[in-house]
């Protein structure tokens, strides 16, 4: 396993029961790209993220993190190590605020360490660190023009704002590889030229290595420098977007013969 | 006026226990039946450190850690290894380990009443009302902790994490939160409060026998569901109305008798006009 890879997955796959969901993935994303996995619906996109943040557990194959091994890790270990995802049918923490929504995400860095004796005591680290989190918060809001909905429930931004604010949610866990699931699902043709740049803006600020599903193909044509094709649970076309647009396999499909 | 107070502080008894109960299920999602028996075995810790010629506040404390270390235990123990089992299995498994503690102490302490004499106030006197000072105390401090309790959850990390781990625990741990952490240090604080429960119960009542735990458990559960089950406020609010209600009740002379049937009269009736009791969250069906 070469280490240039900041994911790789080698023939990773799983079956429930006796149905082979997915079966003989092997991506490979380099850092600081912008991937996109397609394919119709049913195909295992989702299956796929699920398998690489440690929902599922794999039946075969095995995955990599910058060249470290997550086969098998729990959830939370998988964010720690650096893979953070957002979620096809919003998951945000609907009755916190955004800005609380946020801070949950910061929960787990060292430069925000404080004891719970340090907070039951109101022990001036507690402030310290309680202020800190809350400014990063801001700033990382900001970035998706959130930071004047930041008091509000989450449950109350529309939703649109609320792809937005998984997205700042999951950047707040610091992740190496961010995982987008449909993140231009429900957006007007505004909106996603918006997100695209949003995108691209957190590839680049944060040297970030993104891998996303969508269906809005204008989308993934307009970012992906890669993409892998999916259907029925197998890769069936990986490489440039233009060509996977005119790869007569993927057109089969998509649309049929 | 004085029967008022007595009630606040049962009420704040009451709202001790269903603090537990209600922080256990919003955040393991699981009722604990065996949180009223936790307070059953605080009574007994107080018991055995006041027959060792322990300092009554040495008993308290003694009182508060061995039911924080028996709640994590219990926790560990008996429902970790069922996490994501069918809700009745675990349901079962809660009764079967309040029958559990209950009969272990029934085995070491014996089937009888036993008197316990943490402290003795004399009652005072403020303004012509006759109050007893135990019940000012109890009120003072289960106003304070549950002051304390809503500060830590609000403005803490940690209570952050409670919150993200009830609304959603699947996002919460993809959101690198370690769910068994929070769900055992919901269990210590909810055991914690049930120690302090314990002490006030033992001031109000100063006696104690292995079931001491089921009554109070039940009324603190019924008053957990009164204010809406998993809502931190919805449990004081609901402890404080039982509380209030089972005084005024057992201070009229005709109701005295049937207090206790009112008592759950009353969860019946807030439930037909508010199912999801007095604070409780309404869940959104998603279409």
């Amino acid at each position: 396993m070469s280490e240039k890879y900041m994911l790789e997955t080698q023939d990773l796959g799983i079956s429930f029961g006796g149905l082979k969901a997915v079966q003989g993935i092997d991506l490979k994303i380099r850092k600081n790209q912008l991937y996109g996995l397609i394919g119709p619906n049913g195909a295992g996109k989702t299956t796929i993220f699920n398998l690489i943040t440690g929902v599922y557990t794999p039946t075969t194959g095995r995955f990599f993190l910058d060249g470290e091994d997550l086969t098998g890790k729990k959830q939370e270990v998988i964010n720690h190590k650096g893979i953070a995802r957002t979620f096809q049918n919003i998951r945000l923490f609907n009755n916190m605020t955004v800005v609380s929504n946020v801070m949950v995400g910061l929960h787990n860095q060292k430069e925000f360490a404080c004891s719970p004796f340090a907070s039951m005591l109101r022990l001036p680290v507690h402030f310290e660190s309680e202020t800190k989190m809350r400014d990063r918060a801001k700033e990382l809001l900001s970035i998706f023009g959130l930071e004047d909905e930041r008091n509000n429930l989450a449950c109350n931004l529309p939703y649109g704002k609320q792809r937005k604010l998984e997205i700042a949610r999951a950047l707040a866990t610091n992740p190496k590889l961010l995982l987008l699931d449909e993140p231009a699902a429900g957006m007007n043709p505004n909106e996603t030229e918006e997100l695209m740049n949003t995108v691209r803006f957190i590839r680049d600020k944060f040297d970030m290595t993104i891998l996303l599903i969508e269906h809005d193909l204008k989308f993934v044509s307009g970012l992906c420098d890669e993409v892998t094709v999916l259907n029925f649970g197998t890769s069936l076309y990986h490489g440039e977007v233009e060509k996977a647009l005119h790869d007569p396999e993927v057109v089969k499909a998509y649309i049929g013969k | 006026m004085s029967t008022f107070i007595d009630g606040l502080s049962l009420g704040s008894i009451y709202a001790l226990i269903a603090l537990g109960y209600t922080m256990v299920y919003g955040i393991a999602k699981m009722l604990n039946f065996a949180h009223g028996d936790i307070i059953m075995v605080g009574s007994y810790a107080i018991l055995t450190t006041l027959a060792l010629n322990g300092h009554p506040l040495i008993a308290i404390l003694a009182a508060i850690i061995v039911c924080t270390v028996l709640g994590v235990l219990i926790e560990k123990l008996a429902y970790k290894p069922l996490r994501g089992a069918s809700p009745l299995a675990v349901l079962i498994t809660a009764i079967g380990v309040s029958y559990l503690l209950q009969s272990v102490a029934q085995l070491i302490f014996g089937a009888q009443t036993r008197p316990i004499s943490l402290v003795h106030f004399e009652p005072v006197v403020i303004g012509g009302v006759t109050i007893s000072l135990s019940a000012i105390i109890s009120l003072a401090v289960g106003a304070l902790i549950m002051i304390c309790l809503t500060l830590f959850i609000k403005f803490t990390k940690l209570g952050r994490a409670m919150i993200a781990v009830s609304e959603d625990r699947a996002a919460a741990k993809l959101m690198g939160i370690n769910v068994n952490m929070i769900i055992m240090v919901t269990f210590a604080i909810g055991s914690a409060l049930a120690a302090f429960a314990s002490t006030f119960y033992v001031m109000q009542i100063p006696n104690t026998s292995p079931t001491l735990g089921s009554m109070p458990g039940i009324k603190a559960f019924t008053a957990a569901v009164i204010g809406g089950i998993g809502s931190i406020p919805g449990a004081m609010l609901g402890g404080v109305l039982m509380g209030v209600v089972e005084k005024i009740s057992l201070s009229i002379p005709v109701l005295a008798p049937y207090t206790t049937a009112l008592e759950f009269s009353l969860l019946i009736i807030i439930l037909l006009v508010k199912p999801t009791g007095l604070l409780g969250k309404k869940r959104r069906e998603k279409v």
